[in-house]
């Protein structure tokens, strides 16, 4: 065997080798994670209840990400309105811009950007937090003081985030058929009863419990990754900052994939 | 009351402890002293139960620490009181709040109540009147009083120390220092203390461990601790650079790996 066929087969052999430890590696951790975000949500039912804690971290995740929320819901209505009327105005459909803008938004953008805007605001945010907790020993402190760490630190932020992020999209998708009902009908003279018209015949109920279940999920799916990658970071500055960074992108990647899992069920 | 049987911890390659019994006498001051990466911090862990021993038991009383379920570790834990070296003090809470959590947690007394027993112990940790200080507005002295104060807050029965008086200026050791003989002996609480200040450790404890490399190497009153020939167990307590504990713990010599490096001239022999 030639030295060349050697080396060509000793480079696959350590590529795959390599695909196969991330692979393993992600199968790991997507192991651990599961068993220890489940772990967090059975304590739900055992004393001491969190109510308080649940709240304190629903008003932080809610009332803190509602002002980048109603932004980008307001853009995002906009620029679907301009658009929409110049693609419909070619067939001379403008009519059919409500219902256009309103089951973009519902069905698919509300959440999608939604968990997106709430990963970056309060998923990274949950992930520093809890990662400096472990590396400054307060979760160990807590343990020491005989209080569950899963319990007090996770389990608030996994049910927060399961609530808020369908509450917080209901109002991106508000402000977002708002905003193109402006665009549309105010500024680009769309007639006003045709955009209600069309908005409330197209839009059903399926299509409003699948964009609040797309929400949830994706509510559910930050919770757990964001709260598991804090919880298990490298105790260094290096490790928060990194795991930090892995949760945005695990979570936002995730929700992508789950969009399509849930709109082909929902399809 | 608290005994280690054949613990050991390895991290990787490392045995940062290995093959270790230990008995921690109840009601007793108990020094864990030490070097720098002696497995003094990660014995106090394994003891504790924050870490899981890579083999070996951790006894209290008929109780084996290693095998107890989350909720019996827990019960357990209301017992115990742990002050740590960088303090651990939850900072999105204040000076009261983090003292009062103990009691917030598992006691149902009246506010009223509580705030006088944290008054108590912040005035034993001459803090009173810092309730309201956030922990970022705190020096480390003060955040280690503050974080004393929250270990006693429930007056335990084991209490674990881990390097009490380090970063600490004299005055702040020796009040440290006092506080922990003082109220162990009052409250005749078993005291776990891992420090490598020697002189703090000889005048507090009732039995000492001397630990190197992850094992005991010696055990005893602080007297017979100070008698002992071992020479490790001397160069320790005199802090002299030379001797049988190494202070360099690099694998290869420098000189060699300097002089071996490919792209070097090696030395004239």
């Amino acid at each position: 065997m030639s030295n060349g066929m050697i080396n060509e087969q000793s480079s696959a052999a350590i590529f795959f080798g390599r695909m196969g430890r991330y692979a393993m590696h992600g199968i790991e951790q997507l192991g651990d994670g599961t068993r220890l975000g489940m772990h967090a949500l059975s304590l739900i039912f055992t004393r001491p209840w969190q109510g308080k804690h649940f709240i304190l971290q629903l008003y932080a995740l809610g009332v803190g990400s509602l002002v980048i929320i109603i932004i980008t819901g307001a853009f995002t209505g906009m620029v679907l309105a301009l658009q929409g009327y110049y693609t419909l105005a070619k067939f001379g459909s403008e009519s059919l811009l409500g219902a256009g803008v309103g089951m973009s938004i519902i069905r698919e953008l509300g959440p999608v950007l939604g968990a997106f805007m709430i990963i970056g605001r309060a998923g990274s945010s949950i992930t520093a937090e809890i990662g400096i907790m472990r590396v400054t020993e307060q979760t160990d402190a807590l343990e020491m003081m005989a209080v569950n760490p899963k319990r007090r630190v996770l389990l608030p932020r996994i049910v927060a985030t399961t609530i808020a992020v369908p509450l917080l999209v209901s109002i991106f998708d508000v402000v977002g058929i708002g905003t193109g009902y402006i665009v549309g009908v105010e500024m680009l003279g769309v007639n006003s009863g045709a955009y209600m018209a069309e908005l409330i015949a197209k839009i059903d109920m399926i299509d409003l419990n699948g964009g609040w279940v797309k929400a949830g999920v994706f509510g559910f799916m930050i919770g757990m990754i964001c709260t598991y990658m804090g919880y298990r970071a490298t105790p260094t500055t290096e490790g928060v900052a990194k795991a930090t960074t892995q949760a945005v992108v695990i979570a936002s990647v995730g929700v992508l994939i789950m969009d399509y899992i849930l709109t082909s069920f929902y399809l | 009351m608290i005994r280690g049987e054949n613990l050991s911890k390895r991290y990787g390659d490392v045995d940062a402890v290995a093959s270790t019994d230990i008995h921690i006498q109840a009601g007793a001051i108990t020094a864990i002293m030490g070097g720098s990466g002696s497995g003094k911090t990660t014995l106090l862990r394994l003891l504790s139960g924050l870490d899981s021993p890579t083999t070996g038991h951790v006894w209290y009383g008929d109780d084996d620490l290693c095998s107890l379920s989350e909720q019996r570790l827990y019960e357990l834990r209301e017992s115990m009181g742990m002050l740590f070296q960088y303090s651990a003090l939850l900072n999105s809470l204040n000076v009261y709040d983090n003292v009062a959590f103990p009691l917030h947690e598992h006691t149902d007394l009246d506010e009223e109540v509580i705030r006088t027993m944290v008054s108590m112990k912040l005035e034993q940790v001459g803090l009173r009147g810092f309730e309201s200080m956030m922990p970022s507005e705190l020096s480390g002295g003060m955040a280690k009083r503050v974080a004393f104060a929250r270990a006693m807050a429930m007056d335990p029965r084991i209490v674990f120390f881990d390097e009490p008086t380090s970063g600490l200026d004299p005055i702040s050791a020796g009040v440290i220092s006092t506080l922990i003989h003082d109220t162990s002996k009052m409250n005749r609480m078993t005291s776990v203390v891992v420090t490598h200040d020697v002189s703090a450790g000889l005048a507090i404890a009732d039995q000492v461990v001397l630990m190197w490399q992850g094992r005991i190497i010696a055990e005893g009153t602080p007297a017979e601790i100070q008698a002992s020939t071992d020479e490790r167990v001397r160069q320790f307590l005199e802090g002299r650079p030379d001797g049988p504990i190494p202070f360099s713990r690099s694998t290869t010599s420098y000189i060699d790996d300097l002089t071996h490096r490919p792209g070097t001239v090696r030395m004239a022999q």
